[in-house]
């Protein structure tokens, strides 16, 4: 199974799941990172950590690190 | 018989209307746009929470109308983001009940904006939506029908434009509506199953059958904890019950926490569904266009270091002739009472006190107004959290995020507004690590006690045709000083008393608009009128101490030989027949007098008493008890140790230490002091870096603490921040004095 954290700049993916159920995969879920949903990989930072994403219309920025917690399916 | 309290005539009780909404929508343009100017602004009592009250008028009627603070989720998670659910469930007796509740929603962004509100509308208020940003909506090609969003939420949608002030009155006029109105029933989004769990659970003791539903609901969804400590008090039978319901529930495929927002989003698809029709193709905006320059790997970090650069030389160069203003327009008033008032305390107390009190907390509106212009712009144009995407990674390794990075950078102009900017900031202990190591950058007030220490004692050698100086090399030190310590407090801080979870950085990066000037404004007059009111009363009440310090006691004994010689002279002065020689000499000979006056009174004073009193305290620092006094007497200020040192070796305390004349003087009596039992002198090298080195880590600034005991809400933290940063300061001039004398030996 991928990471949301290696899918390349350009890439979309659909989320299968978040590991955990501390504050950080409830923080996920809140800003729309559920099953199903689709997200694409829109660039990183230019220290190369975070990462920024695009999904449900807007972006969002995670760090390499919590996107390592997000498993997905890459979309062709 | 109902209560006033209770009571649903709203012509008997005015009505409160809550402002929630996510961060990012406009809430606070709204704000403003529906309350104007009738704002007040303090602090929930025990948390770090703004509480923000405004005043609406409409139709003849007035309403109460509070801001909650932005955010994507009511799930508190920690006794700050408990206060705007207490608040909303008229759980908090510090707050009047909410009868409605104006949900703001950005519109191209509705998607994620609708899982706030399927929260709002299980509270079971009255609720208004209104939406907000239709213009951004249509830029990006969608199309919103809504009356059909208004159907299928069951509440009234009114589109605005809260920045033009456009759909305002419909808002009012609607929340008027939905306060008369029975709330209807809404369904749960969640399961069945969910639904059970949490009966059962409102059933299982008198405090979860007590509470909200809403927050038994919560009881079962937050597995960080908090809430059960809060609800139950760590009750074992509770968080046995809890974990089986938990269990059953991810049995059936209903996994807490993942089934709320499963749940939450399902009922948001739900209720969009011919809702927003969008092109088949997602449009380029120019938001994005501009995005792909400015997180570009050399132009994104080249455009970010020219804004900072911009920022910082601004506030220097633009505050200080505004400073120098309010210097002037100080001394005028200064004059006018000394014109109108005899000599003697009153005068004293009016004119240096009270007079140099207000001075000292005006002075700091210039840099408030300017930093907050920036900050105001970039926050509303987007870019802020553009910032904190780009610095985020450098930030880390001190174990904050990317939002301390402009917080810090403000702090080396001056840490008040830099203290004031880590609002942004919304983890408690980033927060305060933040405040806590502000103040160790080198702001713009230690630079005169560096110059002229400097221009003293450091010297004046220069390599390679004059780029490297050791002078320069020694300004540099200093600062390089602060941001060492600070980021050696800030690592150490995080792994001791602010220890805890790395806080998730999940941030949204808005679309970029152009900022809109009433917010931008808005934002700068509050900033400034918050700092005057709630820091500037210490400020002032410290200013009068240390006058009084200064002015006390009055020994007629030694001071009065010198009075007569004064009155003596400006006798003289008064005689017919002077040649304007004379009368040049006799007017130096009367300053000189004048001067050496204060000098006395100033040595003799509680002030110089204790000076004498800590000598054996500084000592071990290379100072004498001159030093030791003009250290006490630079509380309120740093930089008022240049003037302190200026009157204790007679030269007055009009010293202006950016003019070249008076610094060199200043510079030769330090040179020529010597200690009182002997020839030696007083300052050399050594000496000199050591006050140096205490003054770039100390915590010699009543402001900052002040604007950290408003912002922390708390004497704790501004006492903490004063200790460890006198200890640390205390600590380096000894070693870099004892250090220093073997060296020179």
């Amino acid at each position: 199974m991928m990471r949301l954290a290696e899918l390349p700049v350009g890439q979309s993916a659909r989320v299968c799941s978040i590991a955990g159920v501390d504050e950080l995969s409830i923080r996920l879920m809140e800003m729309g990172l559920t099953p199903g949903v689709e997200i694409r990989a829109v660039g990183k930072a230019p220290l190369g950590d975070p990462l920024e994403f695009e999904l449900r219309g807007y972006r969002l920025s995670v760090r390499r690190q919590e996107a390592g917690r997000v498993e997905i399916e890459p979309l062709t | 018989m109902a209560t006033i309290a209770e009571t649903k005539d709203f012509a008997i009780r005015q009505a409160t209307i809550a402002l929630v909404g996510n961060p990012n929508t406009g809430k606070s343009t709204l704000f403003g746009a529906l309350a104007g100017i009738r704002q007040r602004v303090g602090n929930y009592p025990g948390v770090t929470v703004e509480k923000k009250l405004g005043q609406m008028n409409h139709a003849g009627r007035k309403f109460q109308l509070i801001d909650l603070p932005g955010t994507y989720s009511l799930a508190p998670r920690s006794l700050d983001e408990m206060v705007a659910v207490d608040v909303l469930l008229g759980r908090r007796g510090d707050v009047s009940p909410v009868d409605a509740v104006i949900c703001i929603v950005d519109a191209s962004n509705l998607e994620r904006n609708l899982y706030l509100v399927s929260q709002v509308l299980a509270m079971g208020l009255p609720t208004v939506i209104a939406l907000n940003m239709m213009d951004v909506a249509r830029t990006r090609g969608l199309a919103i029908d809504v009356d059909r969003l208004s159907r299928q939420l069951g509440v009234t949608v009114v589109p605005i434009e809260a920045h033009r002030r456009r759909g305002l009155d419909d808002l009012k006029q609607a929340v008027l509506a939905a306060l008369d109105q029975p709330v209807a029933g809404r369904p749960s989004p969640f399961p069945e199953q969910f639904e059970s769990e949490v009966d059962a659970l409102a059933a299982l003791s008198s405090t979860t059958a007590a509470a909200p539903r809403y927050l038994t609901e919560r009881l079962l969804l937050d597995t960080t904890g908090y809430l059960a400590h809060e609800l139950t008090h760590g009750d074992q039978r509770a968080a046995g019950q809890i974990a089986a319901a938990r269990q059953r529930l991810a049995d059936a495929g209903l996994p807490v926490p993942a089934v709320e927002a499963m749940a939450r989003y399902g009922w948001v698809a739900q209720t969009l569904a011919g809702v927003v029709s969008r092109p088949s193709q997602r449009p380029v905006t120019l938001s994005d266009r501009i995005d792909r320059v400015l997180t570009h790997r050399v132009w994104g970090t080249l455009f970010f270091a020219l804004v900072m650069l911009a920022m910082f030389q601004s506030v220097f160069v633009w505050a200080g002739p505004a400073m120098d203003w309010i210097d002037g327009l100080m001394g005028a008033a200064g004059e006018m009472i000394g014109a109108w008032l005899p000599e003697g305390p009153l005068r004293s107390l009016l004119i240096d006190g009270v007079i140099g009190g207000f001075g000292s907390v005006l002075v700091f509106l210039p840099q408030i107004f300017i930093l907050f212009f920036f900050i105001s712009v970039l926050e509303d144009c987007g870019y802020m959290a553009r910032a904190a995407f780009l610095m985020d990674k450098l930030m880390s390794r001190v174990g904050l995020s990317g939002k301390s990075f402009i917080p810090l950078l403000s702090s080396f102009a001056c840490a008040v507004p830099g203290v004031m900017a880590t609002r942004v900031i919304e983890n408690r202990r980033d927060r305060l690590t933040t405040i806590l190591v502000a103040p160790l950058m080198s702001c713009s007030a230690r630079l005169p006690v560096y110059t002229v220490l400097i221009a003293a004692f450091i010297p004046d050698r220069a390599w390679l045709a004059g780029v490297l100086s050791l002078q320069g090399l020694t300004l540099t030190a200093m600062y390089l000083l602060g941001i060492v310590v600070a980021v050696g407090m800030a690592i150490l801080l995080k792994r001791s008393l602010l220890k805890g979870p790395t806080p998730p950085f999940v941030m949204e990066l808005p679309s970029y608009k152009l900022p809109s000037p009433g917010t931008v404004l808005h934002r700068m007059a509050d900033r400034g009128w918050a700092f005057v009111r709630r820091a500037g009363t210490l400020i002032v009440a410290v200013s009068i101490v240390v006058w009084a310090l200064l002015y006390f006691p009055r020994s007629e004994a030694v001071t009065q030989p010198l009075a007569d010689r004064l009155a003596a002279t400006k006798a003289e002065m008064n005689l017919p027949d002077l040649t304007t020689e004379q009368l040049t000499h006799l007017r130096a000979e009367a300053a000189a007098l004048d001067r050496e006056f204060s000098g006395i009174q100033q040595r003799q004073s509680y002030l110089g008493r204790m000076g004498r009193f800590i000598e054996p305290v500084v000592r071990p620092l290379g100072w004498d008890w001159r030093i030791g006094c003009a250290v006490i007497a630079s509380f309120p200020a740093r930089e008022v140790v240049v003037a302190t040192l200026g009157v204790i070796y007679n030269l007055g305390s009009e010293l202006d230490v950016a003019a070249d004349a008076d610094r060199t003087q200043l510079a030769a009596a330090l040179q020529q002091a010597k200690w009182d039992d002997s020839e030696r002198p007083v300052y050399n090298v050594p000496v000199a870096l050591s006050i140096m080195v205490f003054f770039a880590l100390c915590a010699q600034c009543a402001a900052t603490l002040a604007v950290i005991r408003r912002e922390t809400n708390s004497w704790f933290w501004p006492t903490f921040t004063f200790v460890y940063m006198t200890s640390l300061a205390y600590l380096a001039a000894l070693v870099t004095y004892q250090v220093g004398i073997r060296l020179a030996s």
